[in-house]
């Protein structure tokens, strides 16, 4: 496995930014060469955001945006009607998706596999508000395989600590658990 | 309640780089005010401050022009001061900065690169330290992370060695750096203390003591004038040396080096050469690497310092070659092309040699400069290099 590139779709206000640099320093604690940021104009509560995370076993040198990621995580269902969501996803492609139910179609022609979580059911559970990030991020090791939870769970730990630590290791332990993987033939 | 570790490797974006580059260097004094995309840097530092892990004055200011005013007093009254802003903030406090530079008072400051006013954009761009460009301040420009942690703590060694004291602008791209999360390695206060001890040796800068009487700057009349200026200008001259000395002593010290004024990557047998700055160049580089395993040989120049601009040191890499491209990720209003290119254009005396030169506008506004873009570029400076005729300025996308 080299350089994968990772596209995050939220919403201001659900953490897709840090989800997206909690992933990165998981990689790290793996010891790959990881580069995360996110893409937005002004900072409001709602509206879309989009994040980037890459990581590889060589240095990451681009600072530009991701075109052709190979895997989507959709934190907002209501993102997975975005006509430009699939925009450039590569063949063998992933997505994380929080939604209550699997897809009932084949949304990309380049989409091998989906791991599905009620994300926002679990963080209402665990954490008392909508904040799905975390247990996207135990779905998108469970779906993927690229990193172990041990590490991910680790990586927590150095953007939160207390109770919000701990809520949040439920959160992405409950995400690891209970996702649904559909896969494709392509 | 000191929680920071002393020594280790983070993923930290760049503004939390920046902000450790100033806690490193333990400021005496802070001011500033928030402003995306830099906001971080002083919410960061005032969290320091609240926490007890940074010694230092924090005033709290309604502005950045009375930042720029405090962090000069408190300049020349001797402290180590320290400032962060972006675009708007930056123009606000223009007639503060030029009283810094004009009282050679050594303040080090981040720019966290975004587009000015004119047009309201919420976006990464160069176009607010060209506004200044003209202010007598140094400017550097970082490329990542590391590099914005590391330029941090040279700044300060440039900005107070006792051949230069002048005020010092730390240039890097909104977003595309601010926001991005790289591994950092932080080194310890211990070590930083020891890199910037050499200042300790030098004879004290001249500074405001209460109760006497010394003229900084406030008024000069004919010869006093042109003497302070001339003396100003001589300084600037200085910097070009010391910039690649402290780099070189940096490197000694740290393990980590960038070529002082410039970095020339894959330039000595090129026929072609790109010149950028900022974050642009980490892509460039990747680039020019499959470029050159295609077999074209194309080199890229990084602009580390853009005032002063590095005369000799770009003419001297330029020379020879058959063309060159220029990419700017800003306008130079009154030249019809980019800050960079007009720079480049006008060292063509230096160089002994017209070359052709070709300019490219991208980046503005957040757009991202593309690998396809520098493709393109590339393929445009190689045709001009084989004697086609070219479009000087060309826009992306």
């Amino acid at each position: 496995m080299s350089a994968k590139e990772i596209r995050l779709h939220g919403r201001g206000g659900q953490g897709a930014v840090m989800a997206a640099k909690m992933l990165a320093s998981a990689f790290a604690i793996e010891g790959k060469a990881v580069a995360t940021f996110p893409m937005y104009g002004f900072e409001r509560r709602g509206m879309p955001v989009i994040a980037f995370t890459r990581f590889d076993t060589e240095q990451i040198l681009e600072k530009t945006q991701i075109y052709t990621p190979d895997l989507l995580m959709v934190i907002d269902p209501t993102l997975l009607s975005l006509p430009t969501l699939f925009d450039g996803l590569k063949p063998g492609g992933v997505l994380i998706l929080n939604r209550d139910k699997p897809l009932a179609d084949h949304p990309s022609e380049n989409l091998e596999k989906v791991g599905v979580v009620n994300a926002t059911h679990i963080a209402l559970c665990e954490i008392g508000r909508d904040i799905p990030n975390t247990c996207l991020l135990g779905a998108l090791v469970k779906t993927t395989g690229w990193l172990n939870l041990t590490s991910l769970l680790t990586a927590l730990g150095e953007y939160l600590d207390g109770s919000m630590l701990e809520k949040n290791i439920r959160n992405a332990t409950r995400g690891y658990n209970e996702t649904e993987v559909q896969t494709w033939d392509l | 309640m000191n929680a920071l570790a002393d020594k280790h490797v983070k993923v930290i974006t760049g503004n939390a780089a920046a902000a450790h580059g100033a806690r490193l260097c333990r400021p005496d004094v802070v001011a500033a005010y928030p402003i995306t995309p830099q906001s971080e840097v002083v919410e960061q530092l005032a969290k320091w401050h609240a926490d007890g892990s940074i010694d230092c004055e924090y005033v709290t200011v309604e502005g950045e022009n009375s930042a720029q005013n405090v962090v000069c007093g408190a300049s020349m009254a001797g402290s180590r001061a320290y400032t962060a802003t972006s675009s708007y903030g930056l123009v606000y406090m223009y007639d503060a900065m030029l009283n810094t530079a004009g009282y050679r008072a050594p303040v080090v400051m981040v720019n966290v690169n975004r587009e000015p006013p004119g047009i309201h954009a919420v976006c990464s761009g160069q176009q607010d330290m060209i506004c200044v460009r003209d202010s007598g301040w140094v400017q550097l420009i970082a490329e990542n992370c590391q590099e914005i942690l590391d330029l941090s703590i040279q700044a300060f060694r440039l900005a107070e060695d006792h051949g230069i004291q002048l005020p010092v602008i730390l240039n890097y791209d909104g977003y595309y750096l601010s926001y991005l999360a790289e591994a950092v390695n932080i080194p310890s206060v211990a070590e930083v203390d020891d890199y910037l001890s050499i200042l300790k040796t030098q004879p004290k800068r001249p500074t405001l003591i209460p109760g006497q009487g010394i003229g900084c700057g406030s008024h000069g009349i004919g010869p006093g004038f042109v003497e302070a200026r001339k003396k100003h200008m001589d300084a600037l001259d200085r910097v070009y040396q010391m910039v690649d000395d402290i780099d070189a002593e940096f490197d000694q010290a740290f393990g980590r080096g960038y070529g002082g004024q410039l970095e020339a990557y894959r330039c000595e047998d090129a026929d072609i050469i790109l010149v950028t700055s900022g974050s642009a160049v980490g892509t460039a580089r990747t680039v020019v690497n499959a470029r050159r395993e295609a077999g074209i040989k194309v080199g890229l120049v990084k602009i580390r310092l853009f005032r002063p601009w590095p005369i000799q040191r770009l003419a001297r890499v330029l020379k020879g070659k058959k063309a060159i491209g220029i990419l700017d990720r800003s306008l130079c209003f009154g030249w019809g092309c980019g800050p960079l290119h007009m720079e480049t254009k006008a060292i063509i005396p230096t160089i002994g040699e017209f070359i052709p030169m070709l300019g490219f506008i991208d980046g503005l506004a957040n757009m991202d400069i593309t690998k396809e873009h520098i493709d393109k570029m590339i393929d445009d400076i190689y045709s001009a290099s084989k004697g086609n005729s070219y479009q000087e300025v060309t826009w992306l996308p």
